[in-house]
């Protein structure tokens, strides 16, 4: 039994060891790449394209974040994620950066042993209904089928929802968002309920988006961020100011037009300066190089662009900014500063 | 006398454990169970080292907090107060529901279908290959998904029943509504003497076996043979209809109607379960035909023709000398197809329908984390379920099985 003991002792040795030795930054250098986890496909957020390039808004994180480490947007390889599959994902250590729509929930930060580095977008969950049903609030929906993706918040805040009103309900527990909606329009459930931001995107592919309308209940707080494992503070680190880069760029007024230019030598605002290297060292405190937040903006641009480019109102997704404006125009997007 | 040598007299020493062939045998035996047993022990200690690291020990409290959830389909009372574990045996009671079902629906069909493929008719037995073929050669998650995207698609949504000019309406007398979420059966409604006709009914059940056991000792001594299944068809029909009616129909249907959203009473079965159970049905059933078509082909031809040549009808033969024979080798592989089902009901989540993968394999262990022993425990409810079923199995096969003198 003693050997037993011994061998285990060994063995677990050698793997501390190497879990502490290689942190996930030298990991991903060593790489050459970023191993990012995605949603399976929400247009606007994450989804690929005819050639397999992954474009949205979660996927310009992931890109801002290679982009500082690795000064290459293109060096990241996308892994697809169902709400269900994410977490273990990324506590197994398949994939580096999680950036999936995942709501900030004290559990999943303290009991799964994740580190949320912010948020990228402040939502709440909502209910799509088609216009025919006659439905104008959620508390109409006594009785309804309701469609919903597995493995979520959701799930969790639409039984109290329908536990504090006192209303009944038959939910339909789906895999995939595409294949909620698949039941959804086919009427096999009378309403799908998701965060209104992935809801509005849905739509947004419908052949008959105006036949489809989202109720105006918004029936709980969903912080969406990207996460990473907990314990490897270096690397959230790097992902948390990488996404700060990108918010304080837009309340700066740097953008991907400009950003080239304002990198070349300081300027006279010295938070730009800051962000951009020119001045300071903040890119050496993080291990990365000076120029860390100029690649991370010049990716995709700033926040307020990827927002617009993404979901947009130009887009055909056509969310306002809302809560998602900056701290300045009133809404909740707040950058540390950078200093 | 004197030429045998003594065996030697000194005691035991060590180096006899490799060269003496009496002892090498269990030398060998010893070393490998300690490896083996080191092999083990290494790696619960890895995993616990690493769940540890992690951050994450082993513990099992979580089956006692809240679940939270809500499932559509239970058994047993279920709300989402209630906690993670009364989720998860709501789960078993569904996996267990979809396995019952599936393995009745294809135990009859297979044996249908091993008994046509043998059919004299050349259409007959061809269709029944082509169906075999085909349900046995495509994975049965494609089925899963199949019967799904039909049931889903096909059938008209609850809302196309409403109105005045509704573009669906109930079948057979407007008892079934067939939808795209389920199909709504009319269920018995009990009043007071019901219970006389249920036991009227059960008493004439019995009766089904005393007239058996009567008509073949009759047949017996006489050699007369009563036409048995129309006289066992009366006893199963007539009392129990006639106590119904005697005592002024006290069992009405609560038929399906359309509330609100949804149909509301009647008995509702969900579409999860009704594609998921066709589909393991269907998918399972072709395997059975091939083990009763095997079955039935190793009973040797003296046998059929010496029932032939004493006067036995097809059907006679069929069932008084093949299939008892038969049963014999059927049986055995039959065990395994039945795991087989219980175990690809797993796949039930790809149609949404909440069984114990569903429950605690799935929204439990995503929202409490604890993946290990979520897993743990699903492996050990498979392996409890398939365990049951193979030792009720092997003891049905115990009694059908030659009785050697």
């Amino acid at each position: 039994m003693k050997k037993t003991t011994f061998f285990g002792a060994v063995a677990a040795a050698t793997m501390t060891a190497g879990f502490a030795a290689a942190g996930t930054l030298d990991d991903v250098k060593a790489k050459g790449f970023l191993q990012c986890g995605v949603s399976t496909g929400l247009a606007g957020f994450s989804a690929a394209d005819a050639n397999g390039n992954w474009d949205g808004f979660d996927v310009a994180v992931c890109r801002a974040v290679a982009a500082a480490v690795l000064g290459d947007p293109q060096a990241v390889k996308f892994t697809p994620t169902t709400g269900k599959t994410r977490f273990t994902a990324l506590a197994s250590g398949e994939i580096d950066i999680l950036a999936r729509n995942t709501t900030w929930t004290f559990s999943r930060d303290v009991d799964l042993k994740f580190t949320f580095v912010g948020v990228n977008y402040y939502d709440g969950q909502g209910f799509i209904v088609p216009k025919e049903l006659g439905v104008s609030s959620a508390k109409d929906l006594d009785g309804a089928t309701v469609c919903i993706q597995t493995g979520t918040t959701t799930e969790l805040n639409l039984a109290d929802f329908f536990r504090t009103n006192n209303i009944s309900y038959e939910p339909v527990p789906i895999e995939t968002n595409a294949e909620a909606l698949q039941q959804y329009l086919a009427g096999a459930c009378d309403t799908y309920t998701t965060d209104a931001s992935g809801l509005a995107a849905s739509r947004a592919t419908f052949e008959n988006p105006e036949a489809h309308t989202i109720l105006p209940e918004i029936i709980s707080k969903e912080p969406l961020g990207p996460l990473v494992r907990h314990g490897d503070d270096q690397w959230a680190d790097i992902v948390r100011w990488s996404l700060n880069a990108l918010i304080a760029a837009e309340e700066l007024g740097v953008t991907s037009a400009n950003v080239k230019e304002s990198a070349m030598q300081a300027g006279n605002n010295p938070e730009i300066n800051r962000l951009l290297g020119t001045e300071g060292n903040l890119g050496e405190q993080l291990g990365l190089s000076a120029d860390f937040a100029k690649n991370a903006i010049a990716a995709g641009g700033n926040y307020g662009e990827i927002f617009a480019k993404n979901i947009g109102e130009s887009t055909p997704i056509g969310l306002a900014r809302g809560l998602n404006a900056q701290w300045t125009d009133g809404g909740l997007i707040y950058s540390p500063p950078f200093r | 006398m004197s030429a045998t040598t003594d065996p030697p007299k000194d005691g035991f020493q060590l180096s006899q454990l490799i060269y003496d062939t009496r002892y090498r045998s269990m030398t060998i035996q010893i070393v490998a169970l300690v490896l083996f047993l080191l092999g083990v022990g290494w790696l619960l200690n890895n995993a616990a080292q690493n769940l540890a690291a992690l951050g994450k020990p082993l513990s099992f409290g979580f089956l006692g907090e809240a679940a939270g959830y809500d499932i559509n389909q239970k058994l047993i009372e279920y709300n989402n107060q209630m906690s993670h574990g009364r989720a998860a045996l709501v789960g078993v009671l569904n996996t267990l529901l979809v396995a019952v079902l599936g393995c009745i629906l294809a135990t009859v069909l297979g044996v249908i279908i091993g008994v046509l493929r043998l059919s004299s008719n050349w259409v007959v037995a061809r269709l029944m290959t082509v169906y075999i073929e085909a349900f046995r050669n495509v994975p049965v998650l494609l089925w899963i998904v199949l019967t799904m995207a039909i049931f889903i698609e096909s059938f008209p949504a609850p809302r196309a029943f409403r109105g005045d000019n509704a573009s669906a309406s109930m079948s057979l007398w407007d008892s079934v509504a067939l939808t795209n979420r389920g199909v709504y059966i009319p269920k018995p409604e009990m009043y007071a003497g019901s219970m006389i006709v249920v036991v009227v009914f059960l008493l004439s059940i019995i009766g089904i076996f005393v007239f058996g056991a009567w008509s073949r000792k009759r047949q017996e001594e006489t050699g007369q043979i009563l036409p048995n299944f129309w006289i066992k068809l009366a006893i199963f029909f007539v009392p129990a209809l006639l106590a119904y009616f005697v005592l002024g129909r006290p069992i009405g249907l609560e038929l399906p109607e359309l509330k609100g959203f949804n149909f509301q009473g009647g008995i509702y079965m969900r579409n999860s379960l009704i594609a998921l159970t066709l589909a393991l049905g269907l998918y399972t059933a072709a395997f059975v035909a091939e083990n009763v078509r095997a079955g039935i082909m190793a009973v040797s031809k003296g046998q059929s023709e010496a029932a032939f040549a004493l006067g036995l009808s097809p059907g006679r033969t069929m069932n008084l000398i093949i299939l008892p024979q038969a049963l014999r080798v059927i049986i055995p592989p039959l065990i395994s197809q039945y795991l087989n089902l219980t175990k690809n009901s797993s796949l039930a989540i790809a149609v949404g329908y909440m069984d114990i993968t569903g429950t605690l394999g799935g929204i439990t262990l995503n929202q409490t984390g604890k993946e290990m022993e979520c897993l743990l425990i699903l492996m050990g409810i498979y392996l409890t379920i398939s365990l049951i079923i193979s030792s009720v199995m092997n003891w049905y096969n115990e009694s059908v099985k030659l009785r050697e003198r």
